[in-house]
């Protein structure tokens, strides 16, 4: 049987995706029943750029199936430095690992691992790119809470030209019925053209605007992110843009009552904490569903399977 | 008119937009090969008002052409045998590029790893916009363009 990856979302299909979420489900009904079942198996997380949630919720997935974990959470300290190639990287963790999570700076770096190595290989990001197993949280977050991922309102909201959990999620959104998007951000950190030119060519729906007063009150999911300061070349630019968008108390109060509020994660100050208690505020939830899905999802790459309770 | 003396074996591109001769005697590597090019720059074309035209006496089955629409899709290849033309040629968008144009994207992996090879795919053959297999940045035509 062929190794599977997974380096963009559109690697899974609907039905996959689908079964991954039931999968998911299953693990979170009762955690206890897959305890051991990746016992002998190793994880190697090769961070080439640090991420602490993401690198910790791949490791806690592998232990929570019983499995074990290795790897370095910072490309400093590899042969990165003396410059060896991700290829060369991918063929050498093949030979210690079952299965490799990979996060790199540079973009399209995880497709070039999966093509050299023998394992299955996770893209956890790969610079502004792509950065699928967010994806996959965010879509198994929204279906968990909203009940459904198709005829909804998704209002995203920041630094929507490198901010790659953005860029995935749309990717993988597109594939489900009546979705409208509607993109927030300064002029500057606007959805990259393909993106665009994507939805326009699919007849998808979309709006921009540059206050996210104006699109609140209509949103289902309100999706805040980050204005990464290391995507910047230029520190001006970063400073000019980091408080261009603050969610608050006062702002949410224009939102639905249905409206769940989700983060990928870090968060600087573009939630404000006293939003935090607000049971719409489901950031810290996602973070909880990312660690059920990524179980479901080393258990798919291994090929491991687990009997369903009857 | 100015002329330029036929080929007994070999192909000329036609209909070629004035300009882009260059780029495609790069594109095709002829830049490395022994055999007679003859470049012509701007010739009069009654449709196309001016036009470039490349005469190249070499084996066509010798060189990989699927670039030519690439560069310019209205471009024809007449196929030369014993100083006749045998066959025209139409060109197609090939569905990959691979090894000719470089990606400009600088956080993109084929930039730092530079052992993996170049590769283009046709994002959208309507608008004729190819993509970074690695990091999906469009390509876009400029003068400081590096050639592989």
């Amino acid at each position: 049987m062929a190794k599977r990856d997974l380096i963009t979302p559109q690697d899974f299909t609907v039905e996959e995706i689908d079964h991954l979420f039931t999968l998911a489900d299953d693990i979170r009904k009762d955690r206890s029943r897959y305890a051991h079942a990746c016992a002998g198996k190793k994880m190697a997380t090769c961070f080439f750029e640090p991420s602490t949630r993401t690198r910790l919720s791949h490791e806690t997935a592998m232990l929570n199936l019983g499995g074990s974990v290795m790897g370095f959470p910072d490309g400093g300290v590899t042969s990165a430095t003396k410059g060896e190639t991700v290829a060369d990287t991918a063929r050498v963790i093949s030979c210690f690992a079952d299965i490799m999570v990979i996060r790199h700076p540079r973009e399209g770096a995880a497709m070039v691992a999966a093509h050299y190595a023998s394992i299955p290989v996770i893209n956890a990001g790969d610079g502004g790119h792509q950065h699928p197993t967010q994806t996959l949280t965010d879509l198994y977050t929204i279906r968990t809470l909203q009940g459904h991922l198709d005829n909804f309102t998704i209002g995203l909201c920041g630094d929507l030209k490198f901010g790659r959990t953005v860029h995935s999620l749309i990717n993988a959104l597109v594939r489900y019925p009546n979705v409208h998007f509607i993109f927030i951000s300064p002029p500057e950190l606007r959805v990259p053209d393909y993106i665009t030119e994507m939805l326009n060519d699919m007849g998808i729906p979309y709006e921009e605007h540059i206050r996210l007063e104006d699109a609140i009150s209509r949103l289902d999911i309100l999706y805040m992110t980050r204005i990464q300061k290391e995507r910047f070349f230029n520190e001006d630019d970063y400073v000019r843009l980091k408080n261009f968008y603050i969610l608050d108390a006062e702002k949410m109060k224009m939102a639905k009552e249905s409206c769940y509020v989700l983060h990928p994660l870090p968060r600087v100050n573009e939630i404000a904490t006293e939003v935090d208690d607000d049971p719409r505020a489901a950031y810290f939830r996602q973070v909880q569903f990312g660690v059920y899905m990524r179980m479901a999802l080393v258990l798919t790459l291994l090929n491991i399977h687990v009997p369903t309770e009857q | 008119m100015l002329n330029v003396g036929k080929i007994e074996e070999g192909f000329v591109l036609d209909h070629i937009k004035a300009g882009k001769a260059m780029k495609i005697y790069h594109y095709l590597g002829l830049d490395k090969m022994d055999c007679p090019v003859a470049i012509i720059k701007n010739a009069r074309s009654d449709v196309m008002g001016k036009k470039d035209i490349l005469k190249v006496e070499c084996d066509i089955n010798t060189l990989n052409m699927d670039i030519l629409a690439f560069v310019d899709r209205n471009i024809t290849i007449n196929v030369i045998k014993n100083g006749e033309i045998v066959e025209k040629r139409h060109v197609s968008l090939p569905k990959e590029i691979r090894g000719i144009i470089k990606c400009q994207n600088p956080r993109c992996i084929s930039n730092t790893d530079t052992n993996l090879p170049h590769i283009f795919y046709l994002a959208d053959e309507k608008k004729e916009i190819y993509r970074c297999r690695y990091c999906d940045e469009r390509y876009e035509e400029n003068d400081a363009e590096e050639i592989i």
